[in-house]
């Protein structure tokens, strides 16, 4: 066991990358690849599954030939992906009918409205209606691409996530894993199947559902450039870094700085339903073990602020170069950015909001606009923070955290400064590959449990606040006070 | 704040005539476009030439802008772009050897710590990112100063902190010529009594040194009986400085 190897493919909403893992979960080699953005109209985002199905070939040949590894070096391969993102193809011919919808994608707005109150179905699948889960997304495909439906119904075409894309493309089996079942709005908590009535409210063909299969199982063997090896584990991003910071008791969290943030706790055997704009969601399933509840604080832009400030505003050439420009700088000047670029997530769920940069004065020069930028990500995290705190009656200690903007020094340290709790970062960051990787290894025998696991999570950095609680409750107030100028901006005639 | 200093200043402006004109320039030539004594241009001149700034085809012949000023120009990376692109290869180096990381670069002849990783044992540590660290006592310090093109300001007395500290510019001069040979360098209880660190250079696309990455720790753990750093470490440190190297855009080697 100790000479072969677990690969660990991350589809991303920016790109897709496949991380080989030793024993030890050190890593060995990373392969990545971008794939376009395509933005027919403002708040819609779609990509094109062929694209990224040929990358993700790309970056698996990648990855095992930087570290002059062949498929008979891994022991088996997990997948972990962007969720919510929708895709339906022809089963026969394995061609998409329509690009992707991607999560940030807002068209299914006024859809979710007709469908009536936000709280409608939270009961039932933990999620508040809202634009970014699948279901709604699959609806939409169904009543404007032409003869949809009626095919769905025959069962011609088949509907899937990312997992299910890339499993089918793997191994020809129509699956998908109860995490990312969980993010379709069409998934029962309790029972963890389709749920009647719900696939009929939104109004869904079943016929072209995958089945829900645990997290960490062999689904199936791939064929093709993969030939041979058992593809043993799906988990949506989150759930996966989750599972990668070993999160396994109740109580334990992470919170993940991609594109968007997430923090996710885990609450145990049972779904916690909460009072504050958080999301109930399914950690994991091992196999025939019990699911693993979590309860999830969403925050859409925070990577893709800095995204934005580098490519559509240019003050920057690299995103690491924000901490540069905000360094020329000691505070925000007064300035907060508040990004909600397609509404406010967690806790608001405001899908009416839009960005504000609140504070300006003609002393803002563009190193307050950049401490601004990176202290979005901060506050948007206390929020959730608070929540999470209210839901579960217990506070925070400690925030375990991950993802690339971990790399930022002055954010870490902001973070644990607003959020009055020190900050760890261990020491594999790529947490997401690394939670799939796990799984997959789980479940083919190459760990033997959740606890060996855990003897692999080290602390690699650690930031402890410093603020004055005067400060901090200041820049909290003002924060607040540019959020609330967010909300209520998009009007009915917007989409015309 | 005391004023500018005038013969930096002159220096900088027979540094941007050369770099204006298309063709070289004369002692005389640069003397009368600054309005300044022959003299006192071909004595900036001489110490240009020391440090690499400037270089003359042949003696007594006109000036052109030298090697090492282009590479200080193109070689600096910025220091949270480094520690981005170096993340998961200096995780893995703290995971393999056990030890803790630091990446540092070379900010005004010392080594400025640009990215820190624990060592791997859960223990409380400090993150010392920012910390400056004495350049000639430490193994990143000598990775950064044997590849640099100016090199060790010689001309200031260095620092002593034990009694293996190297002072003397001769050894100095010799541990960084090794240090080139090798190409990695290791400190021993150079800077702290019982401590050792180990490190090797990262290198861009044009194979220029950007930084360099390293472990330390106790000598007990680093060292062979010899006082030699074991050779398993070494691996460990120049892999981890290669495969950043490489995701820089270096050539593999």
């Amino acid at each position: 066991m100790t000479n072969t190897f677990v690969a660990a493919i991350d589809q991303g909403t920016t790109s897709s990358r496949c991380i080989v893992f030793d024993h030890g979960g050190n890593i060995v080699s990373v392969a990545q690849k971008e794939h376009r953005q395509i933005f027919p109209k403002p708040g819609w985002v779609e990509h094109d599954a062929e694209e990224i199905w040929a990358n993700v070939l790309d970056v698996v040949h990648g990855a095992l030939q930087k570290a002059s590894l062949n498929v008979h070096d891994l022991a088996a391969v997990g997948i972990t992906n962007q969720r919510e993102t929708t895709v339906v193809w022809d089963k026969e011919t394995g061609v998409p009918v329509h690009h992707a919808i991607v999560w940030q994608d807002t068209r299914t707005d006024a859809l979710v409205r007709e469908l009536g109150d936000q709280d409608r179905f939270r009961d039932k699948c933990g999620l508040p209606l809202a634009t970014y889960f699948s279901g709604p997304k699959l609806r939409w495909l169904l009543d404007h691409v032409d003869g949809l439906r009626e095919r769905g119904e025959r069962g011609e075409v088949l509907f899937g996530t990312m997992d299910t894309w890339l499993i089918w493309k793997l191994t020809g089996r129509h699956v998908t894993d109860v995490t990312n079942a969980s993010r379709t709005m069409l998934m029962n908590l309790e029972t963890l199947d389709w749920d009647d009535e719900l696939v009929d409210a939104i109004g869904v063909p079943k016929a072209m559902l995958p089945e829900i299969r645990s997290s960490a199982e062999v689904y199936g063997t791939a064929t093709g450039t993969l030939e041979g090896v058992p593809v043993a584990s799906a988990l949506g991003d989150q759930q996966a870094a989750l599972f990668g910071q070993t999160c396994f008791s109740a109580g334990e969290g992470k919170c993940t700085y991609g594109t968007g943030s997430f923090l996710l706790v885990n609450t145990g055997q049972k779904p916690v339903h909460s009072q504050h704009g958080l999301l109930t969601t399914v950690g994991y399933k091992i196999g025939d073990q019990p699911a693993s509840y979590a309860l999830e604080g969403a925050i859409a832009v925070t990577g893709a602020l800095v995204q934005w400030f580098r490519d559509k505003v240019g003050l920057i050439t690299s995103a690491a170069e924000i901490e540069t420009l905000a360094r020329t700088v000691e505070d925000n000047g007064g300035a907060y950015f508040v990004p909600a670029f397609s509404g406010l997530f967690a806790p608001h769920w405001r899908s009416d909001a839009r960005g504000v940069i609140a504070g300006l004065t003609g002393y803002i020069d563009k190193g307050h606009l950049a401490r601004a930028v990176l202290e979005a990500s901060a506050w948007q995290t206390r929020e959730v923070v608070d929540a999470m705190n209210a839901d579960s009656g217990v506070d925070l200690t400690t925030l375990k955290v991950d993802g690339g903007m971990t790399a930022n020094n002055l954010l870490m340290q902001f973070l644990a400064d607003v959020l009055d709790a020190p900050v760890v970062r261990p020491i594999v960051a790529e947490t997401t590959c690394l939670g799939a990787a796990y799984a997959a290894g789980l479940a083919v025998g190459y760990w033997s449990d959740t606890e060996s696991l855990r003897e692999n999570w080290h602390k690699a950095a650690e930031w402890l606040p410093t603020m004055e609680p005067k400060a901090r409750d200041k820049g909290y107030r003002k924060w607040k006070k540019a959020v609330a100028r967010t909300v209520d901006w998009i009007d009915e005639d917007d989409d015309e | 704040m005391p004023g500018p200093i005038q013969s930096i200043e002159r220096a900088a402006a027979i540094l941007r005539l050369l770099s204006s004109g298309a063709r070289r320039m004369s002692v005389g030539e640069l003397a009368r476009a600054l309005e300044l004594p022959k003299g006192t241009v071909h004595g900036i001149l001489r110490t240009l030439q020391l440090v690499g700034f400037v270089e003359q085809s042949e003696d007594g012949g006109p000036y052109r802008l030298g090697a090492a000023l282009f590479h200080i120009g193109t070689s600096y990376l910025d220091g949270n772009e480094l520690r981005t692109r170096a993340l998961n290869w200096s995780d893995s180096l703290a995971a393999r050897s056990m030890e803790s990381v630091r990446i540092g670069t070379l900010h005004e002849g010392q080594v400025l710590v640009v990215h820190h990783v624990f060592r791997p044992d859960n223990s409380s540590q400090v993150l010392e990112v920012g910390a400056l660290l004495p350049a000639h006592a430490t193994a990143l310090g000598k990775v950064l100063l044997a590849t640099d093109p100016v090199g060790l300001d010689f001309a200031d007395p260095v620092q002593r902190f034990t009694p293996r500290t190297l002072t003397d510019p001769d050894d100095l001069t010799k541990a960084l010529d090794e240090v080139r040979e090798l190409g990695w360098a290791a400190e021993v209880e150079e800077l702290v009594e019982g401590e050792v660190s180990i490190a090797a250079p990262i290198r861009d696309r044009r194979m220029v040194t950007v930084g360099a990455i390293g472990v330390s720790g106790p000598i007990e753990r680093l060292c062979d009986a010899d006082r030699k750093p074991k050779s398993q470490l070494v691996s460990y440190v120049r892999e981890a400085a290669r495969a950043i190297s490489r995701e820089l855009g270096a050539l593999p080697w």
